[in-house]
């Protein structure tokens, strides 16, 4: 009898071994699934943004019909003209944030397709680029904090605004530790051509931290 | 497995269709909101649809990879209740005796869609274990060597399942006749047939032990039959 057959008739103590479908990997089955959990944290803030926005507008400012406007008036409208002027969001540099993050995305495609051919040298300089654009996309975002001209007492359009960001950015930075991570190791001699799985989940992180900010910037700047 | 995300190279994509998506809807609500809104609304439905097309599009015959010493033949068996009759014993004796053979005899964990839905398969695995321990004494009181496993619900899962960690050379699947059985009602021989290039025998499976002790499939169907 061979080695299976009898390691399955033999004494077995502790709980059974665990059944998985070779259909998906557990390790990406988890990812998936937090990924499936922080789809439906984003979809809460969205469903507060679209409230505000679309449903209950007067909510959204605590000047007198402001609201009227997207962003809001500084100053209570007169004769339906914001004279004092609107918020205004920083579309051109988040736009140029949006570049950074979505090349980073490309980077960090090649830095995967680089270790699986066994180019270190392309993995790890794909690495180090994914890392330093992504860490340059946190630091612009808090620095456009700054200088944003309003703060989250401006009402619930600034709260929704930094509320949104700020979920996405706080996802940057776990994905800027993971890059992290993975760059060291990268130094350090780990992943091969055949062992390259703690760069994939970490990659697919990426994308959808990435593919988010597309969502949030299109919703909250241009649209 | 389908998704978007399924892997870095689909996440990387996926992205770049995101992108495309978003741009042309800013482009349409630039000109008009409306338009915009409309552009979401048919990108959306082209979403789901094509989602809902690659789902249901039957997947590619797979290329079963050859492993072993030359010489070596590798038969992977799937039976259910029908496991311990003397049908399914004889097909693999017959086989023992022709060459150097090495057996995996799965025997899935049979259960209802209540039950499976509900992660209920603890009484499944332990009678599938059951079944698949007598019949394991039972070809190794008669010399012939072979492993075994408890397999997904789902028989076409726990094909796929040995199928990746086997790789055998030929697959049985051993089933009640026709008329008594659901593996046949839900194609199961035929989808394992196509989805794997490798022969499959079918073993209907009549004997006294079959007549006494009604197969299970008769009572219980797979979670997700024919996917």
């Amino acid at each position: 009898m061979s080695a299976h057959a009898e390691a399955l008739h033999g004494e077995h103590h502790g709980p059974p071994a665990a059944h998985q479908s070779s259909r998906v990997d557990a390790r990406v089955l988890g990812m998936l699934l937090f990924i499936g959990s922080e789809i439906m944290l984003f979809g809460s803030f969205f469903a507060a943004y679209f409230f505000i926005r679309v449903v209950n507008p007067s909510a959204s400012t605590i000047t007198p019909d402001a609201w009227q406007f997207w962003p809001p008036c500084k100053e209570p409208p007169v004769n339906g003209q914001c004279t004092a002027g609107q918020y205004e969001f920083p579309v051109f540099v988040a736009g140029v944030n949006t570049a950074i993050l979505v090349t980073s995305s490309f980077t960090m495609h090649w830095a995967l397709q680089s270790i699986k051919r066994g180019q270190r040298t392309a993995f790890l300089g794909g690495m180090v680029l994914t890392f330093l654009m992504g860490l340059t996309f946190l630091v612009t975002q808090l620095v456009e904090y700054l200088h944003v001209g309003f703060n989250t007492g401006a009402g619930a359009f600034a709260s929704v605004f930094f509320g949104l960001t700020g979920l996405h950015g706080a996802h940057v930075a776990v994905g800027l530790s993971l890059l992290l991570m993975v760059t060291i190791r990268g130094f350090r001699g780990h992943y091969s051509p055949e062992h390259h799985h703690g760069v994939e989940l970490p990659g697919i992180y990426w994308h959808f931290v990435d593919i988010m900010w597309i969502v949030v910037y299109t919703t909250v700047y241009l649209l | 497995m389908q998704g978007p995300l399924r892997n870095e190279q689909a996440a990387f994509r996926f992205l770049l269709v995101t992108f495309g998506a978003f741009a042309l809807i800013v482009v349409a609500a630039s000109i008009d909101t409306t338009l915009g809104f409309i552009t979401w609304i048919v990108l959306s439905a082209a979403a789901v649809w094509y989602y809902l097309r690659r789902r249901g599009a039957r997947p590619a015959q797979e290329r079963v990879e050859r492993v072993g010493r030359s010489g070596e033949r590798r038969v992977l068996v799937v039976a259910n209740e029908a496991i311990g009759t003397e049908e399914v014993f004889s097909a693999i004796s017959t086989r023992a005796l022709s060459e150097k053979t090495r057996f995996l005899v799965v025997s899935p964990a049979l259960t209802t869609p209540v039950a499976a839905s509900a992660s209920d398969r603890e009484f499944a695995r332990a009678a599938a274990r059951e079944r698949l321990d007598e019949m394991l004494a039972r070809l190794a009181s008669v010399g012939i060597e072979a492993a075994g496993e408890v397999g997904d619900s789902d028989p076409l899962v726990a094909v796929e399942d040995a199928v990746r960690t086997f790789h055998p050379d030929e697959i049985v699947v051993a089933t009640p006749p026709p008329e008594r059985s659901r593996w046949h009602e839900a194609g199961v021989v035929q989808s394992v047939s196509a989805r794997f290039d490798v022969p499959v025998s079918h073993v209907v499976v009549a004997s006294e032990s079959a007549e006494r002790d009604p197969p299970a499939d008769e009572h219980y169907f797979p979670a997700t039959p024919d996917t």
